[in-house]
């Protein structure tokens, strides 16, 4: 009854007409940047940031949860169509996807990947409103020494999860805390690695990090194979999937929405892992596993659902606990600090509409891209179209203006331009940029907990093994990166990647 | 010595993550260390920047041992290009405005393009620069100038 009660008091937030505006300017933007090939959820959500600044509250929130969905339908479009992923959660889905446009059958992939998105959406949307409360009261018996370990935990599996070498994951996130403390520490008041510049004394702001690293980064390294990029000319015939294609999808629907939902809750995963897990299992228990990459649709149902489903419990961490369990969480934060407002299991307690107003409108945010992208494909569809030589100045121009407009400042200019440069070198030595952002994030977050934690506990660092809950959580860190150092595993984890791209 | 290299990749990660493991490193002694008990504004950062390193030295010793794909080519006039017109574009908006300093970062950056054509540009410059005025100036109020400082006076 208490559910319903606070879903109701969600619904008076979210219903209002200004909300159901922005919920769908959101989810359309969203969708827009998102289809163009290259640009993933990270990139747009970083790019579309600054124009929720001016909002309230809850508006600026329902309208990035919209840009958040949006985006994620729109690489699923891109990866469909033209076989160009935008980020390593739709990879799964280029496999069957692509191979279904090419038998001209597009049009069902893309209802396919919508009606199981929707539904996989809504089951999530519900699971955190359920689970949320409840975790959010345990969160409170969370004391500094369990936070670090939380976030030590996320950091280990945003490197489990990375592409590329292990142990370069690891520099990267180390790289990323560090790159994090610059600025003026909120204990000393001492300014730390600003070489005097006093553009730097409030940080490196973490937006101009993310567009420079996924959209400048991004930008330079698709003008290397321009050569290589093929233009194909899709055409949409059928929407209407059949009967034979209803009944192919309802179950790897229901199973993808259930290996989502629980992946996307672990720290760091998001929603790449059940996308992955989701394909495969799926391609293991169908009758048509030997349809696989060659355009099943079960190869799409399912991994869309996870998709989604596991882009909606990855806000469970962030809600209750107030940690970014992935980069796309990780600007949430930053959202929402700009509004004043500190994640964490306060929030429930202290600001209920906004709560319950952010999980209804993400229900909304589902319906939307239904019914707004069905009908607007064939608009998608020629977006995509448009040849990169004349999107990417295009994407190059709002970079800029966007990131002007954070502090109405040339400096963060020239800053993305820096990290465009070493996102790109990076990417180049088989760095992934993504837990270098996450630990970016973190960085002051798990010096402050470390700080308290140590101060807590009178200098014995052997509080982190001592309290149940900091022990559990190191432990699984240790087990994920075992796994994961284990050089039979580790071979299948780089074989499961290539397979991917 | 370079020909002993087996992993290109490696052996430059592990310059980078040295070098700025050391840079950090070299900074932090200027600040306090404090103790485990009360962290000074050095703790955190010389344990990172000490592990950066470590970090950095496996990845050369490997780069000796284990052998990886060669880097590939780096895109250079993309590189260069991109890079060097959103720098001039922060340098030129307040003085020249959005009326020129657009035209150059969208000309400049396409450019980039192996496919570059010089009257496509030119209406993409012309149609971009009339739209971002209306949607950034006009609908969003960010405080750029359409005609800057240099032109007006």
């Amino acid at each position: 009854m208490e559910l319903l009660a606070n879903l109701s008091l969600g619904f008076d937030t979210a219903l209002t007409w200004a909300n159901l505006l922005y919920c769908l300017i959101g989810v359309f933007l969203g969708t827009l940047i998102g289809v163009l090939p290259g640009l993933g959820p990270t990139a747009t959500i970083a790019m579309l940031l600054p124009i929720t600044f001016t909002l309230p509250p809850v508006s600026a929130l329902i309208m990035l949860a919209g840009i958040y969905y949006g985006s994620q339908y729109g690489g699923s479009t891109t990866s469909i169509l033209v076989n160009l992923p935008g980020e390593a959660a739709s990879v799964v889905t280029t496999l069957d996807g692509y191979q279904m446009a090419r038998r001209g059958r597009a049009g069902v992939a893309l209802a396919t990947a919508a009606i199981g998105s929707f539904f996989a959406g809504t089951v999530a949307t519900l699971l955190l409103a359920l689970f949320a409360p409840p975790l959010a009261e345990m969160a409170l018996k969370f004391g500094a020494a369990d936070y670090f370990s939380l976030m030590v935990l996320g950091l280990i599996a945003a490197v489990v999860l990375a592409q590329g070498s292990l142990l370069h994951a690891v520099g990267m996130v180390v790289l990323g805390l560090l790159l994090g403390l610059v600025g003026t520490d909120v204990n000393s008041g001492l300014q730390r690695f600003t070489f005097g510049i006093p553009e730097l004394a409030d940080g490196i702001g973490f937006v101009v990090v993310a567009m420079g690293m996924f959209g400048l980064g991004e930008i330079i390294r698709n003008l290397e194979n321009e050569r290589l990029r093929s233009e194909i000319v899709t055409k949409i015939t059928s929407l209407m999937p059949t009967r034979e294609d209803w009944k192919r999808m309802i179950m790897p629907i229901l199973r993808g929405t259930a290996i989502g939902s629980s992946l996307g809750i672990l720290p760091g995963s998001g929603s790449i892992l059940g996308s992955f897990a989701a394909y495969s299992i799926e391609k293991k228990i169908s009758k048509n596993s030997a349809e696989f990459g060659k355009g099943a649709i079960e190869g799409v149902a399912a991994p869309e659902s996870a998709n989604n489903a596991g882009a909606q419990t990855s806000f469970i961490p962030l809600l209750t606990l107030g940690i970014p369990s992935n980069p796309v969480m990780a600007l949430m934060v930053g959202a929402m600090i700009i509004q004043g407002i500190q994640p964490g299991p306060a929030v429930i307690t202290q600001q209920p509409a906004l709560f319950w107003g952010i999980i209804v409108s993400m229900w909304i945010g589902n319906f939307f891209l239904v019914i707004l992208n069905l009908p607007l494909i064939g608009m998608w569809v020629r977006i995509i179209m448009v040849p990169y030589r004349l999107l990417f100045p295009a994407i190059l121009v709002f970079c800029a203006i966007g990131v002007f407009s954070l502090k109405n400042a040339e400096f963060d200019i020239y800053f993305m331009a820096i990290f465009g440069i070493l996102g790109y070198i990076f990417t180049k030595l088989d760095c992934e940029p993504a837990p270098m952002l996450l630990a970016f994030i973190l960085g002051p977050l798990m010096e402050e907990y470390l700080r308290r934690a140590l101060l807590l506990s009178r200098g014995d660092p052997m509080v982190f093994l001592q309290r149940p809950i900091s022990a559990t959580l190191l432990g699984l860190a240790v087990l994920a990166l075992l796994l994961a150092c284990i050089p039979a595993l580790y071979k299948k984890r780089e074989e499961a990647f290539r397979e991917e791209s | 010595m370079t020909a002993n290299i087996k992993n290109t990749k490696d052996f430059w990660t592990g310059i980078i993550y040295m070098a700025v493991g050391g840079m950090f490193l070299l900074i932090s002694q200027n600040y306090p260390l404090g103790s485990s008990l009360k962290m000074g504004p050095a703790y955190f950062p010389t344990l990172l920047s000490s592990l950066l390193i470590i970090i950095g030295i496996i990845s050369l010793t490997r780069s000796f041992i284990q052998p990886g794909t060669p880097i590939t080519a780096f895109a250079f006039r993309g590189l260069l290009l991109v890079t060097a017109a959103i720098i001039l574009f922060g340098l030129i908006v307040r003085g020249a405005g959005l009326v020129i300093a657009l035209p150059t970062l969208i000309i400049l950056s396409a450019y980039a393009s192996i496919r570059f054509r010089w009257a496509e540009s030119l209406a993409l410059a012309a149609g971009l620069t009339i739209f971002c005025i209306l949607v950034f100036l006009k609908g969003l109020g960010v405080p750029l100038p359409i005609f800057g400082s240099w032109l007006t006076r």
